[in-house]
């Protein structure tokens, strides 16, 4: 048995022994004994952030680019709600993620003390599971119970609330080794039966397509490993949603680019025409789907989800397998190698035939400017400029964010981090931030849109203080473009609130911050201003000033199906229908 | 085609979407659902419901198992097919609950509900209240010389019937707990 230790010592105990390196967190009067424990050792590096919002977004980005949690802390009352907009992101994006919040002393609780507020209860609904800690002595398994939470089965954030008396008062720690984790233990394997059904589908398969997710690249490096020997084997072409690019390399010889609202042409008519549809850590959500009734109607579909509540939610799925993305895999390639290879090839050579029919529409193609920087472009040279480098990317959420899923390539998983489900602006640079915390000697690009980027600019702050070489790359529009492009299909062009004026002069505001700012407006002179960017060895806030009213093709008009998506030269008005105009 | 022999592209159990929902016939389902005796954890079984848009009918809690700190909540819900799976699907996955158990589907049950019902009224009405209360075989447990309260135990219809003959013989209060359920045999 060990000595008692305070509660604050336990908390920074518990996370030495989960593995914990980094805490981005904020102080405030209900953590302060955490913080001085913090200040007496040297092995967990606290971030400071300018937000606590910030914080969270930086442990997701620490978290995806590297598969372990992230770990935030935060003070109590606003401390905590100011979290409350990232936790919600990392549930949707199924991000592993421990906040810590202080509380006020229990004693208080209820008696709207200062910086109160019912962490617990707001958090409900945006963590996966959340703990009031009333005892010091049980303070250890908590904090060890949350990691195995957040980490095992379908990943997500947890929230682990802590009254100031329960981290002065002492109790003995108890070890990760020891402490009790509850029943929650979610299946890996798949079933055997579901397996062979699906693996039989898949020998008989005359038009099959890989559909994959962000549940690839959850389930770890061997899962997207075993993908692309799957995909290559078996010679079937493969689309992916907007969180699972990378699981498969864009540059692979299947890849047929992402699918949904604004997925490439031949990857969304493929969707709809496939015989079977192979879906792999991916949730049918609606960007995806399209019109519901119309979505994919003769195939087969066979899903692989280790959430039993992300089948047959919104699309009936014929052959369900509930179980991590890599262990089913593994089971599902050995079998299928097992019993000798075998695919419908004639068949399959047909079906890509027609896919190259389809990706010989361009779908990507936009009308190219000598005079203005088209954002596809930049978002080409971008790519140009830094392939092969070492390179990790996150996104704003907008227009932006669907130009640099359709013209950048990922070759490897945890190398994209974006806000998919929740379409959080403000997500890219702190983000970016706990990119690069995580990967020092890394590339680190934010793609972002101006609007999104001043939602969560203070943490400029924080990259210039911890010498974070981030590079904001802003296509700057001087519109909230997507809403605009949204207001031109839907709305009679009427562009309510959605231009962006008053905007800072971004080369000053970098100056302000203590790093380098670059403004880009011709296009002649792009690629060596993002040389300059690139070479240069702090963070740097690059202006791109694009075209303004360059809309995001190709899309699916919302109520509509994959077969009846747009292209960039088709008829834009009236697209949207009574019954779509309700949708988002 | 396959081992599971399921219908091939159907997309007829879609649980959201832009057709005409009348066309899915509404379940009633019961749920047991077996939960960590937490703080909070009702809380989240109900926050699940409305967050959700599921229907709750009737709900009730207790703990079972002082020792184990185990509750049980039942719950009766309605629904098309896809949203009560939908349903089982969501309870399931939360880190506090051990079992969800469909009564409805998983075999023959029992179904009851308790409720105390307050009479008020004199003469021939006190004295019809009375005899109606014995064919149902409601309990008196508490009288005065202008009122009972009884008590009554069985399925939700036959505590809605007995309320329903109670109405015009004076009914001023009703207290009903919910649904209790367990499956039958072992």
């Amino acid at each position: 048995m060990s000595r008692p230790m305070t509660g604050a010592q336990i908390v920074i105990k518990a996370l030495k022994d989960q593995g914990v390196d980094t805490i981005f967190g904020y102080p405030g009067g209900a953590v302060l004994p955490i913080y001085d424990e913090i200040f007496q050792q040297s092995d967990i590096r606290h971030i400071l952030v300018r937000h606590e919002q910030g914080a969270v977004h930086a442990a997701e980005g620490y978290a995806r680019s590297t598969g372990r949690p992230g770990v935030v802390l935060v003070t109590s009352g606003p401390g905590a709600t100011n979290a409350i907009t990232g936790m919600t992101d990392a549930l949707m994006d199924s991000v592993p993620l421990v906040v810590l919040s202080g509380q006020v002393p229990t004693f208080m609780i209820g008696n709207d003390a200062f910086q109160e507020a019912d962490t617990v209860g707001i958090t409900r609904p945006c963590t996966k599971h959340n703990w009031l800690v009333r005892d010091t002595a049980d303070l250890a398994d908590i904090i060890h119970q949350a990691f195995h939470v957040a980490t095992q089965g379908r990943p997500g954030p947890v929230l682990v609330d802590i009254p100031k008396d329960v981290q002065f008062a002492t109790a003995r720690y108890r070890a990760k080794t020891e402490a009790r984790t509850g029943h929650y233990q979610p299946r890996r394997k798949g079933d055997p039966e579901a397996i062979l059904a699906a693996v039989e589908a898949l020998e008989q398969a005359e038009r099959p397509l890989f559909y994959t997710g962000g549940g690839v690249i959850n389930s770890g490096p061997e899962a997207s490993a075993l993908l692309r020997r799957f995909v290559d084997g078996t010679g079937f072409p493969i689309t992916s949603t907007l969180m699972g690019l990378g699981a498969y390399p864009a540059s692979g010889r299947s890849w047929i680019g992402m699918l949904g609202m604004h997925g490439t042409y031949e990857a969304n008519w493929a969707m709809h025409d496939c015989d079977l549809m192979l879906a792999i850590g991916a949730r049918f959500d609606d960007r995806i789907t399209g019109r519901i009734d119309a979505f994919s109607p003769q195939s087969l579909k066979v899903q692989v989800d280790i959430d039993p509540s992300s089948i047959n939610k919104n699309i009936h799925v014929d052959v369900p397998i509930v179980g991590d993305v890599a262990t089913v895999l593994g089971e599902m390639v050995a079998l299928w190698e097992e019993r000798g290879r075998r695919t419908k090839s004639e068949a399959v050579a047909k079906w890509w035939e027609t896919i190259t029919k389809w990706q010989a529409r361009n779908c990507l193609a936009y009308r190219p400017s000598e005079t203005s920087i088209k954002p596809q472009y930049a978002l080409e040279r971008l790519e140009a400029l830094t392939k092969g480098a070492d390179r990790y990317i996150t996104t704003e959420v907008g227009q932006h964010q669907m130009w640099a899923a359709q013209f950048l390539g990922f070759e490897e998983p945890n190398r994209w981090m974006t806000s998919g489900g929740l379409g959080t602006m403000g997500y890219g640079l702190p983000a970016s931030i706990g990119v690069q915390i995580a990967h020092p000697e890394a590339l680190v690009i934010n793609v972002a849109g101006e609007a999104s980027w001043l939602m969560n600019m203070q943490e400029m702050g924080t990259a210039v203080q911890y010498r974070l070489p981030v590079k904001q790359f802003i296509l700057n529009n001087e519109r909230l473009g997507m809403v605009r492009q949204w207001q031109e299909l839907l709305h009679g062009e009427r562009y309510s609130s959605s231009w962006s004026e008053a905007l800072p002069d971004f080369v000053k505001l970098a100056e302000a911050f203590g790093c380098k700012g670059i403004r880009c407006e011709n296009p002649a002179d792009l690629d060596d201003a993002i040389r300059e960017m690139l070479d240069y060895p702090g963070p740097v806030i690059f202006d791109c000033l694009v075209e303004k009213h360059e809309n995001c093709f190709p899309m699916i008009p919302s109520g509509k199906a994959h077969n009846e998506m747009l292209l960039g030269e088709d008829a834009t008005q009236g697209v949207i229908g009574k019954s779509g105009a309700v949708l988002v | 085609m396959n081992a599971l022999n399921i219908k091939r592209g159907s997309t007829s159990h879609s649980a959201y979407d832009l057709r005409n929902r009348f066309e899915e016939r509404l379940e009633r389902h019961v749920l047991a659902v077996i939960v960590d005796n937490e703080s909070g954890v009702l809380a989240r079984v109900i926050g699940l419901f409305s967050g959700r848009g599921y229907n709750i009918e009737s709900l009730t809690v207790a703990e079972i198992d002082h020792l184990g700190h185990r509750s049980r909540i039942t719950i009766v819900t309605t629904g098309t097919p896809a949203v009560i799976e939908q349903i089982k699907a969501q309870l399931s996955r939360m880190v506090p609950v051990h079992d969800v158990h469909d009564l409805t589907v998983e075999g023959p049950s029992v179904e009851r509900e308790l409720a105390l019902i307050k009479v008020a009224g004199t003469g021939e009405k006190r004295v019809e209240a009375l005899r109606t209360a014995d064919i149902f075989r409601a309990k008196v447990v508490d009288t005065t010389l202008e009122s009972f309260v009884f008590e009554i135990t069985g399925t939700s219809e036959k505590v809605d019937a007995f309320c329903d003959l109670m109405r015009p013989l004076g009914l001023v209060e009703v207290a009903r707990t919910g649904v209790a359920a367990i499956a039958r045999g072992v």
